[in-house]
């Protein structure tokens, strides 16, 4: 299960991820970044604070934004990971392709300067 | 027992024998009386033969009218009017030959008219029989244990009237007033059994009274012949045992006629109000039909089919219609006598009108909309009924009713159509739910032909060079699994190995690992750098894999004769590798994306080769996430710690051992054997070569 919000800060839309992102969850996931898009944010930013696990289809949803972000310029920063989700995205190799940040102050900052 | 049919036929023949004998003796008496003479038989044989007579034909109308299952109430019926006109018959043919012999010496001999008295009263009491053991069927139509009852005592008292009547048994006189007084009463209250008048319909109704007319005429017929014969012949003779004196017929005839006129006019007068009766009865039918429309061979159009139908057929609509709403096919309508443009021309004005939520799909009430007919010049419909229907709290269509008269709907109609679309709406969803068990029956059919193709994807043997033993192990859950492990024989020194995982379950994540198989088995044998294989293998996949899929893998190349490992990490979980010369274990994490992550030339980028030199005794064990992420029961997960204790306790033990006790430890960990996840392993343990 996995409960999904959302708010606005400095023009950043913030995506919170709460609970575990599996094959069914990681529908959820997909819905409210293509939300993000849609509404036409210019940056976002996913809070992965409160996420315990995160399974390859959840994975396959971040992977699946890298190419579109990036052609819009969209930067998405991934921050406050758990060690073991982290471990998880490590593994993967998606640790390389998307921008990976431990706190939320670092994650803005990024952000800024990727939409620069 | 014997079987119905002997009995009916040793009945019919006994009676005959008995009616033979009755005639003869009889005529003896009769004879033997007038002349004066002794008789040469006793004077009480022909009663008792009599008694006989009317016993066996008793019998034989109990088994041929009461054990008859199949008769309904108008057969029934018919069958008494059918002895009945046979019995009239042959009387008036008798009567005819008597008129046609004229006033001869035989005519008016008395022996000869007792002759015909006798045939006549037999022809009479097996009219009455037919009729009494028709009476009997329809009395007992509903029985109840009282009425049992008071049936059982009638006949009983019957049986007495004919033992006293054949054996001459003299009562006293209140006895025997008191006997007919209760057989009198008994008549009446058995004759008030009238139910099965209520389940005639109006024209059976009809036949009924029809057949019951005649019948009267039969029985008015046979009284006056039978009562004028008998006057004739008690009037010469004083031993005649004449038709009134015998009190079992009258108490027959009484019956039989009492019970036919009480039916006639219960008949008579259920007439004008068997229309209701007939239109509840066909409700409850149609009502029926709805909730048996649900068979397998129906579909959800043959519910609409019939719940229009029967709402037109209920209450008497001129014409209907009925709109449906569906998912996949939009608007459908079924119409019953009238046009589709007649229909939009009523919908469309109501529309004009504002009615609000008149006949649309969000409307979910039951409307009487007749008042914004009137204003709709050119049609020829004054009353308008509309009906939701509703499958799981959704309107997925409307039925409306027209008629041409104004006010034509009464609240009983409204009532009973309403609950005509509501069965109907149950009908659906029971029907939806019906074809979706189906499907995921289907789906589970798929499911195991994916997981038995799946099965033979993975390898049966394993291959190996004479320096290192291999083991394998792959359990899949439930659904089918993407876990892929094989192995390939480049040449007589180097093996390539695979392990693989497919993101995601079911159908979809076979067909990816059958198309990994295809590429690890065309890429393989060309003995490409590690890194080549991955590079080549994403560009492959990149067409294949859908948005968001992607293949973990780890491939290595195994040379014999350079003692060397060289492999690639795509995504996938680091190799455990035991290092036996320093008792070391080491994850082989280096960077590497998973295939299908990146689908363009970048991807090179991301992946990389790396070599090692492997030393006998050295472990290498390969796995799928499965393992690492096997949780116990509070939750937590096996995890690269306790996979690299569980190895360290059997180092030097064969691969095959290896892996067993890593799987035992597994288990034990989980508490079960039933870890809801894909589970594959792959264990080379490297040895002195055989060869050397």
């Amino acid at each position: 299960m996995v409960h999904i919000k959302r708010i606005q800060e400095d023009g950043a839309d913030i995506i919170s991820v709460i609970g575990e992102i599996d094959a069914s969850s990681s529908i959820e996931l997909d819905l409210a970044i293509a939300r993000s898009v849609g509404e036409g944010f210019r940056k976002i930013l996913v809070d992965c604070s409160a996420l315990e696990y995160i399974s390859s289809a959840g994975l396959g949803v971040f992977m699946s934004y890298i190419e579109e972000l990036r052609e819009k310029n969209i930067p998405m920063v991934i921050y406050g990971m758990k060690e073991k989700v982290a471990n998880t995205f490590q593994i993967l190799g998606l640790a390389d392709l998307l921008h990976i940040t431990e706190t939320r102050e670092e994650a803005k900052s990024l952000a800024n300067e990727l939409s620069v | 027992m014997l079987k119905a049919k002997t009995i009916l036929r040793l009945s019919f023949f006994g009676s005959i024998v008995a009616w033979v004998v009755l005639l003869f003796t009889d005529i003896t008496v009769l004879y033997s009386d007038l002349k004066g003479l002794p008789p040469g038989v006793p004077i009480w044989l022909p009663r008792v033969c009599l008694d006989l007579f009317i016993v066996c034909l008793f019998y034989y109308y109990r088994y041929k009218i009461e054990r008859d299952e199949n008769l309904s109430f108008t057969d029934l019926l018919w069958k008494v009017f059918a002895t009945g006109l046979i019995a009239t018959v042959v009387s008036l043919v008798l009567r005819l030959l008597e008129s046609l012999l004229g006033n001869t010496v035989l005519v008016s001999n008395i022996l000869f008219t007792d002759f015909i008295y006798q045939i006549n009263l037999a022809l009479f009491i097996s009219f009455l029989l037919a009729a009494f053991t028709a009476w009997k069927r329809l009395i007992l139509y509903q029985k109840s244990k009282w009425l049992i009852r008071i049936w059982s005592v009638f006949e009983v008292a019957l049986i007495f009237l004919l033992i006293y009547d054949g054996f001459h048994i003299i009562l006293p006189e209140t006895i025997s007033t008191l006997t007919l007084v209760a057989i009198g009463l008994m008549v009446v209250v058995l004759s008030a059994n009238m139910r099965w008048v209520a389940y005639l319909n109006f024209k059976q109704k009809w036949t009924c009274i029809l057949l019951l007319l005649l019948s009267f005429f039969y029985l008015g017929y046979f009284i006056y012949t039978v009562v004028r014969l008998s006057d004739m012949i008690s009037s010469q003779s004083s031993t005649f045992f004449d038709f009134n004196s015998h009190v079992f017929n009258l108490a027959l005839l009484s019956f039989v006629l009492v019970y036919s006129i009480f039916s006639f006019l219960v008949i008579l007068f259920n007439l004008p109000t068997s229309s209701v009766f007939e239109q509840k009865l066909e409700e409850v039918i149609n009502f029926q039909r709805i909730s048996q429309s649900i068979q397998t061979e129906q579909n959800e159009e043959s519910v609409y089919n019939i719940l229009l139908e029967s709402s037109v057929s209920t209450v008497f609509a001129d014409a209907a219609w009925l709109d449906i709403q569906s998912a996949n096919d939009g608007h459908k309508l079924y119409t019953y006598r009238i046009t589709e443009r007649e229909s939009n021309e009523i919908r469309d004005h109501l529309k004009n009108h504002h009615v609000v939520g008149a006949l649309e799909q969000s409307s979910d009430r039951t409307r009487n909309l007749s008042k914004h007919l009137a204003s709709l010049k050119g049609s020829r419909f004054r009353s308008l009924l509309a009906f939701p229907i509703t499958v799981k709290n959704q309107t997925i269509g409307t039925l409306a009713l027209l008629k041409e008269l104004p006010e034509g709907f009464n609240k009983e109609m409204t009532r009973i159509v309403s609950t005509f679309s509501n069965q109907a709406g149950i009908s659906i969803e029971n029907f939806r739910l019906m074809e979706e068990a189906f499907q995921n029956e289907r789906y589970k059919e798929e499911l195991k032909i994916a997981k038995s193709v799946q099965k033979s994807l993975l390898p049966q043997t394993l291959e190996k060079n004479s320096d290192f033993e291999i083991s394998s192990f792959a359990v899949s859950a439930d659904e089918v699994g993407g876990d892929y492990y094989d192995t390939l024989r480049i040449d007589e020194n180097k093996v390539a190995l695979v392990i693989a995982d497919v993101s995601g379950k079911g159908t979809s994540a076979a067909f990816h690992m059958s198309q990994m198989k295809g590429i690890f088995h065309s890429l393989a044998q060309n003995d490409l750098d590690p890194k080549d294989f991955m590079e080549r293998a994403n560009k492959a996949l990149s067409f294949c894999l859908e948005r968001g899929s992607f293949i973990s893998a780890s491939f290595f190349i195994i040379d014999k004769r350079s003692r060397q490992i060289r492999y690639s990490r795509a995504g996938h979980c680091p190799v455990l590798y035991y290092n036996a010369a320093a008792g070391t274990t080491t994850y082989l994490k280096d960077k590497g994306a998973a295939l299908g992550m990146v689908r363009n030339k970048e991807y090179g980028r991301l992946v990389e080769t790396r070599e090692l030199t492997y030393q006998p005794g050295d472990i290498m064990f390969l796995y799928t996430d499965g393992i690492t992420e096997a949780k116990d029961a509070k939750g937590e997960e096996f995890g690269y710690e306790r996979l690299t204790n569980a190895l360290k306790e059997v180092t030097t033990r064969s691969a095959e051992e290896i892996e067993k006790h890593v799987i035992d430890k597994l288990y034990e960990f989980s508490g079960t054997r039933d870890i809801n996840d894909d589970y594959t392993s792959m264990t080379i343990k490297f040895k002195e070569s055989a060869e050397q």
